[in-house]
């Protein structure tokens, strides 16, 4: 009997949101995907999907509640540049500072098509 | 083809070296800083984390004349470091809130009695929102706001001796 009444109890307090996940599968799935890419800001190198630190877990309660409460993955991952820049998201905007890592394979590549055009038409000769 | 572009390869190679021994022996910043400076606080209320001493909204903070905004813990050793200075900043007339993170009012109590007290307001800011809703990402930080609420510097790490001249100079720019 008292084993029943703490289920019930433990069924009518909201589950933490930092510890486990949205009702709602699809949500969850967003949510998921995005804390994957959230950098964790006390153990920098990981996500705060991976992270067992309090403070990922306080990020990923804030990133499910606002999922939860129909907001974009984009808006929260906005929301969070907002206030840490974008060092806080591993997909990082395109800026100007960021340009050169979409910009740089283009030109390699672009200057490898040149060199191998010079060295073709010197072989035919 | 001509000569000179037989070196372009190695110019590259010696330009890509140069690179990655410059990032690699630039430590760089291990600080991760607020996006928020100089920006409006966003909105928020919190409860009194203490007995007898009132919580913290953001209503409170722009009141016309510049304050600091202390996010500290009580299980936090550089607070208690950082405690004196902050009793110092007080004791010139600064006026001082502070949110209490991930804490419990009897810690804070004993914190407070122990290292003194030189807040007006204590937020109970429990699952750290206003804190990472102004950009904060540790304890002890400490931001200078404005009297209008912006945020006017953010201070990481705990106050040193040599902090105080500089975060009074920022309280007097934010007048």
């Amino acid at each position: 009997m008292s084993l029943l009444l703490g289920l019930m109890l433990a069924a009518a307090v909201p589950a933490d949101l930092g510890y486990s996940q949205i009702p709602d599968a699809g949500k969850e799935a967003q949510a998921a995907e995005l804390m994957g890419t959230l950098r964790c800001l006390v153990c920098q190198g990981q996500s705060i999907a991976d992270s067992d630190v309090d403070m990922a877990a306080d990020m990923r309660r804030i990133v499910r509640q606002k999922i939860a409460a129909g907001d974009s993955p984009d808006a929260v991952r906005a929301w969070l540049i907002e206030r840490y820049g974008s060092y806080v998201t591993y997909d990082p905007p395109l800026s100007w500072t960021t340009a050169p890592l979409w910009l740089a394979p283009l030109l390699l590549l672009g200057a490898g098509l040149w060199l191998a055009r010079g060295t073709v038409r010197r072989r035919r000769k | 083809m001509k000569r000179w572009t037989l070196w372009v390869p190695l110019a590259v190679f010696v330009a890509v070296v140069a690179l990655a021994a410059w990032r690699l022996t630039d430590t760089g910043e291990t600080v991760v800083k607020s996006a928020l400076v100089s920006k409006p606080l966003p909105e928020f209320a919190l409860p009194a984390m203490v007995e007898g001493k009132p919580g913290l909204n953001r209503t409170d903070l722009a009141t016309g004349k510049p304050r600091l905004l202390n996010v500290f813990a009580s299980w936090c050793v550089p607070c208690i470091a950082e405690a004196p200075q902050l009793m110092k900043l007080k004791a010139a007339g600064v006026q001082i809130d502070a949110v209490a993170i991930k804490d419990s009012p009897e810690a804070v109590k004993a914190f407070l009695s122990r290292h003194g007290d030189p807040y007006a307001r204590i937020g109970d800011d429990r699952d750290r929102v206003v804190q990472i809703g102004i950009g904060s990402s540790g304890v002890p930080e400490t931001f200078v706001i404005d009297g209008q609420g912006r945020i006017a510097a953010q201070h990481i790490g705990d106050i040193r001796e040599d902090d105080v001249p500089r975060l009074l100079k920022a309280l007097e720019d934010a007048q």
